[in-house]
């Protein structure tokens, strides 16, 4: 039972607030921490006394943890409000991440939907890091509007590191001089070799739905298509029986399933 | 010719039509720019044209008394701005704007329609403008379910 | 080791060598009308001349006219009581004033246990969830330390039993210390199956058993595998399940199933939980706990503001589809052992061998 329940102690040693309902915390654990998190898998993080919610880690450097999180609950309302200093619990890594493709030389494109931009940033940093593996590197951003995008500032640099990033709202701001409408439509303007293309998708269900049936319509082929899928999780850890959706337990089959898998799922009404 | 057939193929919205019906639309086609910040057209005003978008945003607006021009939604490579013109009363129900410089391919909607009495050529080109005005109204349906949201009215 | 059988002519000094092991004996016990596991303080306690009726539904005490102790089924309790108890303690938190915090979890159960009157069907359910919950990434610690296994082999299978077509039999099959056969007296084969067990043997007053009797004895428990009252389709119940989500079947239950989760309650594989944090007074120390729950419950697949599965439909779709479908892809092997207790406590008698028959059906 060692590792699996019991939460790692971490010390939230700064926030980032990000929009006006999302921050980004920076975590050092008191002792050893937990296991390398890969992109893609996700932590249950305990704010003390509240609760415990599945996040999906948004960066992992220099012994430091990142979760970018949204304030829509109870537990996430504290962690949110967490003050620098403070201490929270970290169960975790867990699950399947986002899965890189070895051969070279193909196009990469991620799909980010508001919160979703979180999980696929340390897949966009592990694909920047190796840049010449890819011929390109894209990046599309949903968001709601303009002050509701996340990690602005990284922005500059993920351009300078070689990736090609649009961003686009569904509800302008006065002075908003960028794109208005869903991310699938962005799709329509990136030059990709669909058979030779990987994509990465993370948002809204619908959204994720949306984007996956533009990407196929464009020749991609589903298997190449990753999705992060969600459901109720409550131990993370393949016991409660909590995330399933059909054969799938989410906390240990995903949560990153190719397209391929999700869709026939994600077709059936209350599945 | 100012255009040519290859040069339409090579756009998205005209991609796999056949030669035959390229030659017939070329002649009714011209490249044309617009500098950033040029209206393409007004609302209300006569619907006489449309655009295939090869570089750039063109954002199309509505003015709203109080409120001045609002940009509603942004067309960028690949795509198709104005549909008005093909049917009565050819009149535009809202404005488009170059967002950013932008090259464009133009066409005679009068034109255009003309063509479309050939059986061959008007079930090719009508398939593909309902498939442009399906795909915007499933976006425009995505939008107002307001995914992102959280507050009331948002079905997140 | 010696596996050859042995008669014995009463059950007292098992029972009393196995709380003289400090074991509690778990065992059945007629208590508040039904034939229920509870702690046994000596042999008296078993069911003796008591057996049941079980028909969808229902459940009736009855006089037997012998003395038989385990001529009974599908009881309302199952071993998970004791192995993944309903409520178990998972870490205790207390944050000191510099704001660090220190997890503790409970030091590993020292309650030793010995399980009597097993059945096949018990046994491969307790095989299941030690796949399920064991066998993963993050294996679960069974609540029980060391327990022992005392298998009963089935000579009457009960009204709603159909253990052999979800691929089990009335004959305990590995996975038991000892296993017993009662034969009329009563008097008990008893056979080894491990190491402690034929100490436990060893230790008991016994006879050899007679040939005849030991054939007695496979006869009988013989005879119970072709008395089945129902049985599961035969074929491939993970394709019929995983292509079966829009069946009118599930219509047609949600039209009766209330949805109560009885069967999640009494299915001895069914091992859903969830976690209740708590909080003291103060504010300095926390807990966690790891509860049962049930895929009935309109709570459980709770997401983005309301449940996944809102309709009864959906939920008793998931809980059967699962157990006879996805369980092969999630855990290699069927969920369900075939022992009836869903039908019984449905109380309307929903019976899971009915429905997935429709469902090969239609």
């Amino acid at each position: 039972m060692t590792g699996a329940m019991a939460p790692v102690p971490y010390r939230v040693v700064a926030r980032e607030p990000e929009t006006a309902d999302t921050v980004t915390l920076s975590l050092r654990p008191l002792d050893a921490g937990i296991e390398p998190i890969a992109p893609g898998q996700f932590t249950m993080l305990y704010a003390f006394g509240v609760g415990e919610v599945p996040i999906s880690v948004s960066g992992a450097a220099d012994g430091r943890l990142y979760q970018t999180l949204r304030a829509v609950g109870a537990v996430t309302r504290a962690l949110h409000d967490t003050p620098a200093g403070a201490v929270i619990g970290v169960r975790g890594p867990f699950g399947i991440g986002w899965h890189l493709p070895a051969a070279p030389g193909r196009d990469l494109v991620l799909v980010a939907g508001g919160i979703g931009l979180a999980p696929l940033r340390p897949a966009l940093t592990e694909a920047l890091g190796r840049r010449d593996h890819f011929r390109s590197v894209t990046l599309i951003v949903g968001a709601r509007t303009p002050g509701d995008l996340l990690f602005t500032a990284a922005v500059a640099g993920w351009a300078a590191a070689g990736a090609r990033v649009e961003v686009t709202v569904d509800r302008p701001a006065d002075g908003w001089t960028g794109r208005i409408g869903v991310a699938p439509a962005v799709l329509d303007e990136v030059d990709l070799d669909p058979a030779n293309t990987t994509a990465m998708v993370c948002g809204p269900e619908i959204m994720m739905r949306f984007t996956a049936t533009a990407l196929l319509r464009r020749g991609v082929r589903a298997q190449d298509v990753q999705v992060s899928l969600e459901r109720n999780m409550r131990c993370g850890v393949a016991w409660c029986g909590h995330c399933q959706l059909g054969p799938l337990l989410l906390c240990r089959d995903g949560p990153v399933v190719d397209y391929g898998r999700a869709a026939p799922l994600l077709a059936v009404k209350e599945l | 010719m100012i255009i040519d057939a290859t040069a339409l193929a090579g756009h998205p919205f005209l991609a796999g039509l056949p030669a035959s019906q390229l030659d017939v639309l070329a002649p009714l086609a011209r490249p044309e720019s617009y500098n950033e910040g040029v209206r393409l057209f007004r609302e209300d005003a006569p619907a006489a044209e449309f655009w295939l978008v090869r570089t750039g945003q063109v954002a199309l607006d509505i003015h709203l008394p109080g409120r001045g021009t609002v940009p509603l939604e942004t067309i960028g490579t690949g795509g198709v701005v104005g549909w008005s013109w093909l049917f009565p009363p050819y009149r535009w129900h809202f404005g488009a704007i170059a967002r950013t410089p932008v090259e464009t391919i133009r066409f005679d909607g009068a034109g255009v329609r003309a063509a479309m009495a050939d059986d061959a050529i008007g079930k090719e080109l009508a398939i593909r403008f309902m498939t442009v005005v399906v795909d915007r109204l499933q976006h425009t349906r995505l939008r107002l379910l307001d995914l992102y949201g959280t507050g009331p009215g948002s079905f997140s | 080791m010696s596996t050859e059988p042995v008669l014995l002519a009463s059950l007292q000094p098992m029972v009393a060598a196995l709380r003289a092991d400090g074991r509690h004996v778990i065992g059945p016990t007629v208590r508040a009308g039904a034939i229920t596991l509870a702690e046994l303080e000596s042999a008296d306690d078993l069911p003796h001349g008591w057996g049941v009726e079980l028909t969808p539904g229902g459940y009736r005490l009855r006089r037997r006219v012998d003395t038989a102790a385990f001529g009974h089924a599908a009881g309302p309790t199952s071993w998970k009581t004791w192995l993944h108890p309903p409520r178990v303690p998972l870490w205790k938190a207390h944050r000191a004033e510099d704001g660090s915090l220190t997890f503790t979890e409970p030091p590993p159960a020292v309650d030793r246990y010995a399980f009597l009157g097993v059945r096949p069907c018990d046994l491969r359910a307790i095989a299941v969830q030690r796949r399920v919950l064991g066998q993963g990434r993050f294996p679960r610690r069974e609540h029980a330390a060391d327990p022992l296994f005392i298998a009963v082999n089935c000579t009457e299978p009960g009204g709603t039993c159909f253990c052999v077509s979800a691929g089990g039999g009335p004959q305990a099959d590995g996975g038991f210390d000892v296993v017993l056969t009662e034969l009329p007296g009563p008097r008990y084969v008893a056979e080894a199956g491990s190491p402690a067990g034929e100490r436990l043997l060893a230790a008991l007053p016994r006879e050899a058993a007679p040939d005849v009797t030991v054939a007695d004895a496979r006869a009988a428990v013989d005879g119970a595998r072709e008395r089945m009252g129902r049985s599961l389709p035969p074929g491939d119940l993970r394709r019929l399940l995983a292509d079966g989500a829009e069946s009118p079947v599930w219509d047609d239950v949600a039209q009766r199933c209330l949805s109560c989760g009885n069967c999640t309650m009494v299915c001895p594989t069914c091992f859903c939980t969830t976690v209740e944090d708590t909080t003291d007074l103060d504010g300095d120390n926390a807990g966690r706990w790891l509860r049962w729950d049930s895929c009935f419950d309109l709570d459980f697949s709770y997401l983005h503001g309301g449940p996944v599965r809102t309709s009864t439909r959906s939920r008793y779709r998931q809980w059967l589809t699962h157990k006879l479908g996805s369980w092969h892809d999630q855990f290699g092997e069927s969920g369900c052992v075939g022992c009836g207790r869903c039908i019984v406590w449905c109380p309307v008698g929903i019976d899971i061998t009915v429905e997935t028959n429709r469902l090969a059906n239609k």
